[in-house]
């Protein structure tokens, strides 16, 4: 007798298992700590807690370890998370000027005040793959005498000069968007598009912040500045009525000084485009930076003709949560669908079977 | 799977059903809203749920925002309670909610489904919850949702007669065989989900509340009960209920929509009926009225 093969209990029970022997791998090595994956792979929490848009080192680390190291499941396992938190209020927002600085340059300006600092960086490493494992080594850092100069940011030294936009006011009666607690709905202002960026796939901001360089929306843009380091979070109690400090959280900005445009009334200055995220995350925050000045096309009223400037495209499909559940969803069984799709083919091609097999008669009427 | 089941040692700091009083607070907002505007797309803000977008996280929003501790759940993917994702969403509510779960459409009074209309006609003390990928039926005509809301605020629906009159002038009939769009109480076209157009008619005058919820696109619609559903069509051209003229393998039926089943490498293939529940009733009807054969079963 014929049994309907469809996955049951049993299956996915069974399937859960073998997902979580393959987890672990080979048990004669040493099971992976969630302390280790949080001191060593650092980088992967960061972008773990970015797009699972969530602050918490220790829940990045344990997701990216359940994820067996694939980030987009890790994010995901984040975010499912973050759903379920209590909302008790929203911080300050952080002064980045105040930012302990752990590394900061700028490609516009050669010297400037607080110095070039080159931080952890990648950037001047050769890529030859470290096959003794000299990676893993101790390393002490160099120690310097701390220095306490106030680091202003590249773009409000330009401010004082008026050669670029100023940025715009913070506590204005305008409530900051968000799009966690209400459906985006389009025209998005730059809030919300700086909040869906922020917690957008890094690659598809990577693709996109690129295509504006390649001539897809061209900014003509500098890195003004890329800042790492601690900032303070403070949090205003209703009970209370004054800011009291939450905590510090490390934070990576990203100040893209970007084409100048001028009109009959408004001199030439410079534009901005603006990147923030959680941890070290500096090919995002750029990208973010880019696609962020893309974005203001509207509003700074030029041609929207590229993808990268156009919201719709870019904001509802930069969700990569979103995005990897429904190409995935094509794995969900479709038979009901795809049998009527079945039927319509076979009844096409039997109607243009028929039509073959009797051609003269129309051509000799 | 009858009795009732608390929920389990491992799931204790989630609320009931999952989402927290504030969140179906305001799923429920949203779904009043829909019903009120039958047809009408109602934005929401979807939460992330433990399981990912396309598996059906607006309707499990909406199944948790509706259900209560006396609710009686059936969960069905292409009609079938066994299905891997219909096995997996029922679990996660007796998981998370407790609930008592069926897989007797007579016996539900939540049923969540994905991609199919149970066969056996739904009554005023149901609510069937629709798992919907695209809730824009205009979204393949035109992709800018700024359009789409334009279109459906001013009654704009030409595209769509368009689309189906282009269907009818290169095949010479409508070629959309399932998500085939309908129209509410006379106002707004809408989409069904990806249900073959054979479940389109039940929509119609439907006794039970229908309830649609896309996750990732953030929108709930619904069609109240006794509600007037048209399946867009032309006077030359009506609409057409599709069914593989053919009869299950398992019951007889020949009234119910069948999946086909490759038996060999040969070509060999069957017929069975895609909703389960359906065609286990008709088998346990025949079986008691012996000797009667398959069609005696009710339906």
């Amino acid at each position: 007798m014929y049994v309907a093969a469809k996955g049951g209990e049993r299956a996915i029970e069974n399937a859960h298992r073998l997902l979580a022997h393959e987890r672990r791998g080979d048990p004669s090595v040493p099971e992976l700590t969630t302390e280790q994956i949080g001191e060593q792979l650092t980088l992967a929490v960061d972008r773990v807690m970015n797009e699972g848009s969530l602050y918490d080192r220790e829940l990045a680390a344990i997701a990216i370890k359940q994820a067996r190291g694939d980030l987009i499941e890790a994010i995901f396992l984040v975010r499912a998370f973050r759903a379920t938190l209590p909302r008790f209020g929203a911080t300050e927002p952080v002064d980045t000027s105040a930012m302990t600085i752990r590394r900061r340059i700028s490609a516009a300006f050669k010297d400037l005040p607080g110095g070039q600092i080159l931080g952890p960086t990648f950037d001047y490493t050769h890529r030859l793959l470290d096959t003794r494992g000299e990676a893993g080594g101790d390393q002490t850092p160099a120690q310097a005498e701390p220095d306490t100069t106030r680091m202003p940011r590249v773009t409000d030294l330009l401010a004082h000069d008026d050669l670029i936009e100023p940025a715009p006011r913070s506590g204005t009666d305008e409530p900051i968007g968000d799009l966690t607690h209400d459906p985006l709905g389009f025209p998005a202002d730059r809030d919300l598009r700086l909040q869906n960026l922020a917690r957008g796939d890094e690659g598809f901001l990577l693709a996109l912040g690129y295509s504006t360089q390649r001539g897809y929306g061209r900014t003509h843009p500098f890195a003004g500045e890329i800042r790492l380091g601690e900032v303070e979070l403070e949090f205003v109690p209703p009970e209370l009525g004054f800011a009291v400090p939450l905590g510090r959280i490390t934070m990576t900005e990203c100040q893209m000084i970007t084409q100048f445009k001028g009109s009959g009334t408004q001199a030439p200055r410079f534009t901005r485009g603006y990147g923030l995220g959680f941890g070290h995350c500096e090919r995002k925050a750029m990208s973010m930076a880019l696609v962020d000045r893309a974005l203001r096309a509207r509003e700074l009223g030029e041609e929207v003709k590229a993808p990268a400037q156009d919201e719709e495209f870019v904001l509802s499909h930069s969700d990569n949560v979103q995005a990897t559940g429904f190409v995935e969803h094509l794995k969900l069984p479709h038979y009901v669908d795809f049998q009527a799709e079945l039927g319509l083919v076979r009844r096409l091609r039997a109607e243009f079977e028929a039509a073959a097999s009797t051609p003269a008669r129309e051509a000799a009427e | 799977m009858n009795a009732p089941v608390t929920p389990s040692a491992d799931a204790p700091a989630y609320n009931f059903a999952y989402l927290d009083e504030q969140t179906k607070r305001m799923i429920r907002r949203a779904i009043l809203k829909a019903v009120a505007i039958p047809g009408y797309q109602v934005p929401f803000a979807s939460r992330e749920m433990p399981m990912p977008y396309g598996w059906g996280t607006g309707g499990v929003q909406v199944t948790a925002s509706v259900l209560g501790p006396d609710d009686v759940l059936k969960v069905i993917d292409q009609g079938a309670d066994d299905t891997a994702n219909a096995v997996s969403i029922r679990k996660f509510f007796v998981r998370t909610a407790g609930v008592r779960t069926t897989t007797n459409t007579r016996d539900a009074t939540v049923i969540q489904t994905r991609h199919r209309i149970p066969e056996a006609p739904l009554g005023e003390n149901q609510i069937l919850v629709y798992q919907v990928p695209i809730p824009e039926p205009l979204r393949f005509l035109e992709p800018r949702e700024t359009e789409t809301r334009r279109m459906h605020a001013l009654e704009d629906y030409g595209l769509m007669h368009v689309k189906l009159y282009e269907d009818i002038a290169r095949h010479g009939h409508i070629a959309t065989t399932y998500a085939y769009p309908v129209k509410v109480e006379g106002r707004y076209v809408m989409d069904p989900s990806p249900t073959p157009k054979f479940d389109n008619p039940k929509m119609d005058q439907c006794a039970a509340l229908q309830l649609f919820g896309a996750g990732r696109e953030k929108r709930i619609y619904a069609i109240p009960p006794y509600t007037q559903v048209v399946s867009l069509d032309f006077e030359d051209h009506p609409f057409e209920r599709y069914r593989l003229d053919g009869t299950c393998a398992l019951c007889g039926a020949t009234d119910s929509y069948l999946d086909e089943v490759i038996t060999d490498d040969r070509g060999g293939r069957m017929f069975v009926c895609s909703d389960t529940d359906y065609c286990e009733g008709r088998r346990a009807a025949a079986g008691k009225s012996s000797g009667q054969g398959p069609e005696a079963g009710h339906g």
